[in-house]
């Protein structure tokens, strides 16, 4: 038999850490949601202000259209890296000359910090130096400048989480791939499957919870980038990139505004939450199906 | 036999271009950090015709540069052991005995990755600054205090990730040790890490990795003792202008750290890496 008081010695460490850093700023930020508090305001301390910034956020016109920027960019950065991720790892699966040394090559992105891969962008991408205005230019003719043009500036941020989180994709969709069994595939050739009916009807069902946990953890940070964007394009032109992370530190930092801020994460917090969870429900189903059988 | 041989030769053509795209962008920061400022501007080339060094060289005889980088090797290397052992408890309690809601705490775990880190850092710099102090010492600018920290957005990440790495492990064998009269600590340290190898030293790595490259946190919570490297990298943009050479040669020394530690685990990564979506 096994004592259960141990189980809850070994989870106590990881519980205790995770409510001191964890549960204590949540509470603090959960009340502070509830206050009018703006530090540099005429009257600087916190008044309780019932559900107002709440009611303000539903009518914040920069909060939703940063909200809405936010959820396209994750959709957009997700599914590009996913879909990618899934036809690198079935290269990979494959047998060729110098694999490992291009794994290694293509895991590289994900050891660059979040900040030098905004700034290596914004050197890629800066008007009068980067190599890419300069050659669309010359080869296109297309005007590119990431400070002007607002559809210029939301694809590159893509393009940006693209190359730096593709990896991790691929590399968990490799994981999920190799450890699948040989023998439906072998059994499918033999019934004369086709390559699309193969992978509609066994590697997708499959690979499903790779998939969806890939999804999941990509989503997640996708959601709450700031580093990135911020070094990039600064939330601009204008506040097209300025996703909620950036807004959020826009609105508690130079603004101080901090019954507003903290109202606003704990609803993005709130919503990101309620995707993780449908997700994770659908992983988890598909997880105890076969046990059930 | 021909069709082979020519597949390979395919799938050689398009890990080369891939290649390409993938090194590019960091080809292009070192070929800015090997130029002088006034170089920088104009048609751009790729060729590096005489590497000016000044970039790397004040950067490396920059005394704070020095410092930072070991706070950045300390607070990342420690914090991915503490994640990795604590992480490796909590999942083997979750995966093996019968706690109550355990599911429900194996979701909430990750949500503490899921806040957006802005406006968590008003609530952490006060408990910094006041809440977590004895006598005059205080947890704002320490070390302890960026390790404990990173473990809120890192440990959900590991027991993520090692939950399905000890759940494919066999019951049986521990079981068997028990029998044997073996304790917990014995289980754990006889049975399961050997076995579970490969999937903690992915999580090793990719929580060094994050902590490593963690920005806003340590850029608030720190001042002058405790400052980590990516720090320094926002320090070049300025209002008067961004010293890029200088970035891009601090940007490509905080990468080599981390390509020794991708080295040392690569031959891991793949059996390791499954977020709790390995197949029963």
């Amino acid at each position: 038999m096994r004592s259960n008081t141990i189980g809850w010695l070994l989870l106590a460490p990881t519980l205790a850490i995770l409510v001191v850093f964890g549960v204590v700023p949540f509470i603090y930020v959960l009340v502070v949601g509830f206050t009018e508090w703006n530090a540099f305001a005429a009257d600087p301390t916190a008044h309780f202000a019932g559900v107002q910034n709440y009611r303000n956020l539903v009518f914040d016109g920069q909060f939703l259209y940063s909200l809405w920027a936010t959820l396209c960019f994750g959709f957009f950065a997700v599914v590009s890296e996913v879909i990618l991720g899934y036809f690198l790892a079935q290269l990979l699966m494959r047998d060729f000359p110098l694999k490992g040394f291009f794994r290694t090559i293509h895991t590289l992105p994900l050891m660059v910090a979040p900040i030098a891969v905004g700034a290596t962008w914004r050197l890629m991408t800066g008007s009068g130096f980067g190599p890419i205005p300069y050659y669309l230019d010359r080869w296109f003719g297309i005007e590119f400048r990431l400070g002007t043009y607002a559809d210029q500036a939301f694809l590159t941020t893509i393009v940006m989480d693209v190359w730096h989180w593709t990896p991790l994709a691929t590399l968990t969709l490799l994981a999920g791939l190799a450890s699948m069994p040989k023998e439906p595939f072998e059994q499918a050739q033999i019934d004369g499957a086709n390559k699309f009916q193969i992978f509609w009807h066994i590697t997708l069902p499959m690979l499903k919870p790779t998939i969806l946990a890939t999804v999941f953890i990509r989503l997640m940070d996708a959601l709450r980038t700031v580093d990135e964007v911020w070094m990039l394009t600064g939330g601009g032109p204008g506040a097209t990139t300025r996703y909620v992370g950036l807004y959020i530190w826009r609105v508690v930092f130079p603004k101080t505004d901090y019954g507003y801020g903290s109202a606003m994460s704990l609803l993005t917090l709130y919503l990101t939450i309620v995707m993780c969870w449908l997700l994770y429900v659908a992983l988890v189903a598909r997880r105890e199906l076969p046990r059930a059988e | 036999m021909i069709r082979k041989r020519h597949s390979w030769i395919v799938s050689l053509a398009f890990w080369l271009a891939a290649s390409f795209v993938t090194l590019f962008p960091i080809y292009w920061m070192f070929v800015v950090s090997a130029r002088s400022r006034v170089e920088l501007f104009g048609k751009p080339t790729f060729v590096i015709r005489k590497f000016f060094a000044e970039n790397y060289t004040n950067t490396l005889s920059d005394p704070s540069f020095q410092k930072y980088m070991i706070n950045s090797i300390v607070v990342a290397t420690s914090n991915a052991l503490l994640v990795t052992t604590l992480a490796l408890f909590a999942t083997y309690a979750l995966s093996r005995y019968k706690l109550v809601g355990k599911e429900n705490i194996f979701f909430w775990t990750i949500t503490n990755r899921m806040a957006p880190p802005a406006v968590f850092l008003l609530p952490l710099f006060l408990l910094f600054t006041q809440g977590f102090t004895i006598g005059d010492w205080k947890l704002y600018d320490t070390r302890i205090g960026l390790i404990l920290l990173y473990c809120v957005f890192n440990l959900p990440f590991a027991i993520w990730t090692l939950r399905s790495v000890i759940d494919s492990i066999p019951r049986e064998l521990d079981e068997a040790a028990m029998i044997d009269g073996a304790n917990t600590w014995q289980i754990m340290t006889k049975v399961i890490v050997p076995l579970a190898r490969p999937g903690l030293a992915v999580t090793a790595i990719l929580t060094w990795v994050f902590a490593w490259n963690e920005y806003l946190f340590a850029a608030t919570l720190t001042s002058v003792h405790a400052r980590t490297i990516t720090t320094v990298l926002a320090e070049f943009v300025t209002v008067t202008g961004t010293n890029w050479g200088r970035m891009a040669a601090t940007a490509m020394l905080t990468l080599v750290p981390a390509l020794l530690f991708l080295g040392l685990v690569q031959r891991h990564i793949v059996s390791g890496l499954t977020f709790g979506a390995v197949k029963e």
